[in-house]
């Protein structure tokens, strides 16, 4: 009995964890949601193009670790800016399906030009954090936990904290929170639409930047990355689009029980009900609570 | 407007078909007789056309952002599989009528939660759809008649005891199923239903209020849409790959399709046909010059990257410039020219060559 709460909690603890990651890249899709009710449907492929530099500045140019992630990091700053002039610029009265649209190609772009620069071939990234169970938590509590598990909720952590604390005390947050609140009003009454929107885009990068690390340190980095980061939608549908909060415990719900159905339920069908069961955990979100767990309510009832 | 002449068809349209049909049963295949044009370009033209068709149902004409096709498409072609294997008194047409009926019943379920919300909701819904239908393909073995290889090889084609199997005889088979499918379309899209799907798609609280109701629609919509896409999926596995594998339908295809609809035009038919032309042939015009112009030296991989860019760059230009596609680019060439000269048609084309001689 003890062991099979143990396994229990040790399935529902590495399923957490691993949400962690989802909510990461989930996190990107909240910031620009929040401050331009974007959906930014190319997030996924900014992990990808994000990391996929990473690497190639380390290992093909041989630039140090901390000098690339932060050249990288310029370098989505730089995507940020070319998206606000060329993308969403001109789609500033477009209707929000065709900004949807426009963001697909976005991140058809982003994805091509990441392997026409970098190849296509599968890149290991080792952050010096092994993917292996911790032997401190394993011999006292008795749980298998990976390392990389745990670094990446830290990580998360850390991000949300740092972006909460930039949304309440900085005047630059007052700006994003105003721009999302009513974007006509708050450029009329001088807040830089501009300058919020390539903000917001260059934050998304860099949290891209971010889960591509801990995802591509995971699964290497290759192109199935875009594909895995399509699970942070269903993650958004649960925490709802534009919280925080919600993208994180969004995560954490999904990863749980994929894990837990998986291990459990999984085995009747041939296993690998991880692929759809986020999917359908999300249409009964939208059934019964549309917005999220977290959301406001500005869905669009139909 | 024109008058019609025959049902609700103006003259215009029965010479567009005309046309379309003597260039698609006497010109082609008198003028080409590679192999290489029929079983990789014209068939898989054929069968995506079809399923763009489909996708424009739901998304073009209904206005539902659905991102599910080849999900729905796998459920055509192995029912297809299914039904010839284990019924074969209903023949290759009852199959394929019967497949496409079942690809609908899908659509009609994963079409529930459009009742409830739309956007970016919707397409996460109907991604539920793809991921279910290729896992439960992939992991029930029923499905694959206990087949451990994963791929299987698709039956031949055999209409009233005549086989198709060679490239032509495939050809006439998808341009047969094509056509009428086609002008089903076209017909629905003309007529209350299509009025119907348009209304929901403007504005569904003034849709609803005038009595179209919305359930009835977009179910329909969703039905139809999934019928298309498994009728085209059935005659992709059979006509195109010549196997079934559920690797084939996956979500690469899906947003392939979706690139056909939204590039070729929303909301048009002949944009299906248009942008699956393009999507098709431009990465072969692209591997073309990569070994004409440049000889090989770039690699095939970065050939297949700078189509992707181009292809998305493109669908950002088109959603910047002009939203409706290239069907709309098309309808605007057209206009400038008869604007530019209005006496240049047809009729008068033929009667002042008639003057000259």
């Amino acid at each position: 009995m003890v062991d099979e709460l143990l396994f229990f909690m040790e399935v529902l603890v590495g399923g957490l964890l691993a949400g962690t990651m989802y909510s990461l890249v989930a996190l990107g899709f909240v910031l620009i949601f929040k401050a331009s009710a974007t959906f930014n449907f190319s997030q996924g492929a900014m992990v990808f193009f994000s990391v996929l530099a990473f690497c190639g500045f380390m290992q093909d140019f041989n630039i140090p670790f901390v000098l690339a992630f932060i050249m990288a990091a310029l370098l989505m700053v730089v995507v940020g800016l070319c998206t606000e002039r060329f993308v969403l610029r001109p789609l500033m009265n477009a209707s929000e399906d065709t900004v949807l649209m426009a963001t697909i190609g976005l991140g058809y772009v982003l994805e091509g030009l990441a392997q026409a620069a970098w190849g296509v071939e599968v890149r290991r990234l080792d952050l010096g954090i092994g993917d292996f169970p911790v032997p401190w938590i394993a011999d006292n509590l008795k749980l298998f936990i990976s390392a990389l598990d745990i670094t990446a909720g830290v990580v998360a952590a850390i991000m949300i904290i740092g972006l909460f604390l930039l949304f309440k005390y900085t005047k630059i947050g007052l700006g994003l929170r105003a721009v999302a609140d009513d974007a006509g009003a708050a450029s009329s009454i001088g807040i830089p639409l501009k300058h919020i929107m390539l903000l917001v885009w260059s934050a998304a990068g860099v949290v891209a930047l971010v889960a591509g690390c801990m995802w591509g340190a995971r699964a290497g980095v290759q192109f199935a990355l875009v594909d895995l980061a399509l699970k942070a939608l269903p993650v958004l549908i649960i925490g709802g689009f534009s919280s925080i909060p919600g993208a994180i415990i969004g995560g954490l719900i999904i990863g749980a029980v994929e894990k837990v159905l998986e291990v459990y339920i999984g085995p009747f069908f041939g296993g690998a009900i991880e692929g759809w069961a986020p999917y359908v955990l999300a249409i009964f979100f939208l059934l019964y609570r549309p917005e999220g767990l977290f959301g406001e309510k500005i869905i669009r009832r139909v | 407007m024109m008058k019609p002449v025959f049902m609700t068809y103006t003259k215009k349209d029965l010479i567009n078909l005309a046309v379309c049909m003597v260039l698609s049963v006497l010109v082609i295949p008198t003028f080409i007789t590679t192999e290489y044009w029929y079983t990789s370009i014209l068939i898989p033209w054929l069968c995506l056309a079809l399923a763009t068709i489909g996708q424009q149902i739901v998304m073009g004409y209904t206005g539902q952002l659905a991102l599910g096709a080849a999900g729905f498409m796998a459920a055509g072609a192995f029912a297809m599989f299914n039904l010839i294997l284990r019924v074969p008194d209903l023949g290759f047409v009852g199959s394929l009528i019967v497949s496409g009926l079942i690809a609908a019943a899908f659509g009609i379920l994963f079409g529930l939660p459009s009742l409830k919300v739309r956007g970016i909701y919707l397409m996460v819904a109907t991604l539920a759809s793809q991921f279910f239908i290729i896992w439960m393909i992939d992991k029930f073995g029923w499905f694959k008649n206990y087949d451990s290889s994963g791929i299987i090889t698709a039956q031949d084609i055999v209409i009233l005891g005549k086989p198709f199997t060679t490239p032509l005889a495939m050809y006439f088979v998808c341009l047969a199923v094509t056509t009428v499918l086609t002008l089903l379309a076209m017909n629905m899209a003309r007529g209350s239903t299509g009025r119907n799907w348009m209304a929901v798609r403007d504005m569904d609280i003034a849709a609803e209020s005038m009595g179209v109701s919305l359930l009835r629609t977009k179910v329909q919509a969703f039905a139809i849409s999934a019928f298309y896409c498994g009728v085209a999926g059935a005659l992709f596995a059979f006509c195109y790959l010549k196997s079934l594998e559920p690797v084939a339908f996956d979500i690469k295809l899906s947003f392939k399709i979706l690139f056909m609809c939204i590039l070729g035009g929303l909301g048009t038919i002949n944009g299906a046909f248009i942008g699956a032309a393009f999507i098709l042939l431009f990465p072969v015009l692209l591997n073309a010059i990569g070994n004409n112009v440049f000889h090989g030296a770039i690699d095939a991989t970065i050939i297949s990257s700078i189509e992707q860019v181009i292809f998305g760059g493109l669908m950002i230009i088109f959603m910047i410039y002009e939203p409706l596609g290239m069907a709309k680019l098309w309808e605007n060439i057209k206009q400038k020219w008869k604007t530019k000269y209005p006496t240049m048609n047809i009729k008068n084309l033929v009667s002042s060559i008639g003057k000259k001689s």
